[in-house]
């Protein structure tokens, strides 16, 4: 009984924390916008505020939400594949491997004077993440030391953003703020259409791990067990890497390389819900993401205002933390 | 007809390729336990591993239920075959009872949720290894004997048809040893279940197992009965045990005898003699024995720890020869120890013996046992 109310209480707390930032996130700013102001301006009354709120505020809720979600979904499914707590697509250096890629598509398209489109921005950026998983996986299957690989991953991370740099000092003029902004992370600048496109890619993807939610759960226990319970390992391993790929591709290329969400919101979630059952994990992974980013991306934008900090900055200052406390706290079990 | 529930047929076995061992032919039918022994490095382990699929055959198959395995799905298998290896199993934040029903996932639905019968029968599971008093503590934090037992649970919530353990006992203390291996004999006795198995305990495999499968660094040496396997000579020839002894009949070893000029005869009887005999062995004293019927436990242990033990056959009495070749040996040495203090018809042998030892005054007392190494009151 203990356990549902936990459960109740967790979800209640994560979806109220969702409300309350969305509405904050809304009316900071600026130009405030307030309560009263947003619920006329959805119901489509116009007003001051009601171009900035629909045109910029909103579309940059929601993608910071899917966004969120995404990161810490692909971290706790990284983290299942990995066994290891601390792994995600940042500190694996996927999302680096994704933005170096996604740089390079965009230079040679730009430079020829050819838009790129939502869907072609994921594309490269997919194929960014899976060079870097490919060099990760390669690693983790010579080294059986968690921390070797976690090293490993960050070495990768630091190889693609010095390439990356590289790309970016020579690139046109032109490009090159957009570029370096877009890599440092940001939420800014998201259109509805980009939200569509991110949406149509997460939302399957979560469902899918939803779905899969069983298996996850059996390859937890380790993969003699999870063979033994009916798992086609081979398989499941292939969609999981594949899964966590897209997702954090897709942030990747709306977003920049995004640090620590991955890692931090999975482990803040199973301290608060006492599991890691996957059934739960992975909903409450996803809205504990959502939630994250929108905190983090309020603090961005209102933090120094005008000046808008990158979100990167934001998330890793909340996040490294708890990388240090997770790893600590491995350490002591181990003794 | 054999009608094998799990067997392999031109088995190849080994890591990265390379094969520890060849064409490797064993079988269990239900109802029946399959113990693998031998010596440490032999390849039980990698057998037992290429049984359940955890490794890669390198050539022939394994057939479950007439089936190939490769060929059957995991779902499929799953329902037929649990397993209990060595390898930890990760159980992050999960308690005892979560890792025991995780045994009923091949029969969840899609998203893996128990019903009411699952909990039950995770339930039911966790009473058969008397679980219940640790079920719903966290299992990080079991004594590695506990999670052993839940681990048996889960597999036998598992329903399964044959059951791979691979040393199953290693962790756990005499009474759970034989508690594990008693719920194994109820599986196979009530619910016709195959065990196949690894184990160190050789006392414990000659008694459990139905047939015995005794494998070398070269193969799969022999698979008979536990009554033909379990021969004392076999035995130490199979571990290649250069010091000490097996004894086939208890199933028990004993330390290297000591070798020399033997300074003591012990004169035992009825299980009196083993402590004595111990106790020099382990001071290193070297020792005669007698007289001792070829039936009593003591002549067991005087045979493998004595330089010469003087016997009769059994229930026989007493005779001249053998008095005679046991005050021979006694003249040579410098203390007699009697174990004995009453002297039956049949033994009256000993009786003399001991008389002759008083009067030449080589008789020491067991209480003064220790003089024999710490040298006395010289």
């Amino acid at each position: 009984m203990e356990k549902r109310t936990r459960l109740c209480l967790g979800f209640g707390g994560l979806l109220v924390a969702l409300l309350l930032l969305i509405v904050w996130n809304v009316n900071a700013g600026s130009v405030h916008v307030t309560p009263g102001e947003i619920l006329s301006i959805l119901w489509g009354k116009g007003g001051d505020g009601a171009v900035i709120v629909r045109g910029i505020r909103l579309p940059r809720i929601f993608a910071a939400a899917l966004l969120g979600g995404a990161l810490a979904l692909s971290g706790f499914l990284l983290q299942t594949f990995f066994a290891n707590p601390i792994a995600g697509p940042f500190i694996l250096g996927i999302s680096s491997g994704a933005k170096l890629i996604l740089s390079l598509t965009l230079i040679v398209f730009l430079s020829r004077g050819v838009a790129v489109g939502s869907l072609a921005l994921i594309v490269a950026s997919f194929c960014g993440a899976m060079l870097s998983m490919g060099f990760v996986l390669l690693i983790s299957s010579k080294v059986k030391r968690m921390s070797l690989l976690i090293i490993s991953g960050v070495m990768i991370g630091y190889i693609c953003s010095a390439v990356t740099d590289f790309v970016i000092t020579f690139a046109d003029d032109a490009n090159i703020i957009n570029l370096h902004h877009w890599s440092l992370g940001s939420f800014s600048g998201i259109t509805w259409g980009n939200v569509g496109v991110m949406a149509a890619v997460i939302l399957p993807a979560l469902v899918l791990a939803f779905l899969l939610s069983k298996p996850i759960g059996a390859y937890q226990l380790g993969e003699v067990y999870a063979q033994n319970m009916g798992v086609n390992i081979r398989l499941f391993r292939a969609v999981l890497i594949l899964l966590s790929s897209v997702l954090s591709a897709a942030v990747t290329a709306f977003a920049g390389p995004i640090s620590f969400v991955g890692v931090a919101v999975p482990h803040i979630v199973r301290t608060v819900f006492k599991t890691a059952k996957p059934l739960i994990m992975i909903p409450a992974c996803f809205l504990g993401g959502a939630v994250f980013c929108l905190l983090c991306d309020l603090i961005a934008r209102t933090a120094f205002a005008p000046t808008e900090l990158s979100i990167s900055s934001v998330t890793a200052l909340f996040g490294a933390p708890v990388v240090i406390l997770v790893m600590l706290r491995r350490q002591k079990e181990n003794l | 007809m054999d009608t094998w529930y799990l067997h392999t047929e031109h088995m190849d076995v080994g890591y990265d390729g390379v094969p520890l061992l060849r064409d490797v032919e064993i079988g269990v039918r239900r109802g029946e336990i399959l113990t693998l022994i031998g010596p440490n490095g032999s390849g039980k382990s990698t057998i037992l591993k290429s049984m359940i699929r955890q490794l890669r055959l390198l050539a022939g198959v394994v057939v479950l239920d007439g089936h190939t395995m490769a060929a059957m799905k995991e779902g499929e298998i799953a329902k037929k075959m649990a397993i209990l290896m060595t390898e930890r199993l990760r159980a992050e934040l999960m308690t005892g009872e979560d890792v025991v029903s995780t045994g009923r996932y091949p029969y969840t639905g899609r998203l893996g949720i128990l019903t009411k019968a699952d909990r039950e029968k995770v339930r039911e599971a966790i009473a058969l290894v008397h679980g219940e008093e640790f079920a719903n503590r966290p299992f990080a934090q079991l004594s590695d004997g506990q999670r052993q037992r839940l681990l048996l649970a889960r597999a036998v919530c598992q329903e399964p048809e044959v059951i791979v353990l691979d040393e199953p006992t290693s962790f756990l203390d005499v009474k759970h040893k034989l508690e594990l291996l008693e719920i194994l004999k109820r599986l196979v006795r009530e619910r016709n279940v195959a065990v196949v198995m690894s184990l160190h305990e050789l006392d414990l495999a000659q008694k459990i197992s139905d047939r015995v499968v005794s494998v070398t660094k070269d193969g799969v040496d022999r698979c008979d009965t536990p009554e033909n396997i379990f021969q004392s000579a076999y035995i130490e020839a199979l571990y290649g045990m250069e010091s000490g002894s097996y004894n086939a009949l208890f199933g028990s070893l004993e330390m290297a005898r000591v070798w020399g000029e033997p300074r003591v005869f012990v004169i035992g009887g009825g299980g009196n003699g083993i402590p004595v005999y111990r106790a020099l062995q382990r001071r290193g004293v070297p020792f005669d024995a007698g007289v001792l019927a070829e039936n009593d436990v003591d002549y067991w242990v005087a045979r493998a720890l004595a330089v010469e033990t003087v016997s009769v056959p059994a229930f026989a009495p007493m005779d001249e020869e053998a008095v005679a070749k046991a005050s021979a040996l006694i003249i040579k040495c410098d203390h007699v120890v009697c174990c004995l203090d009453t002297f039956g018809e049949l033994n009256q042998g000993n009786r003399s013996l001991r008389d002759e030892a008083q009067r030449q005054g080589k008789l020491l007392p067991l209480n003064r046992l220790s003089e024999l190494w710490t040298g006395g009151d010289r």
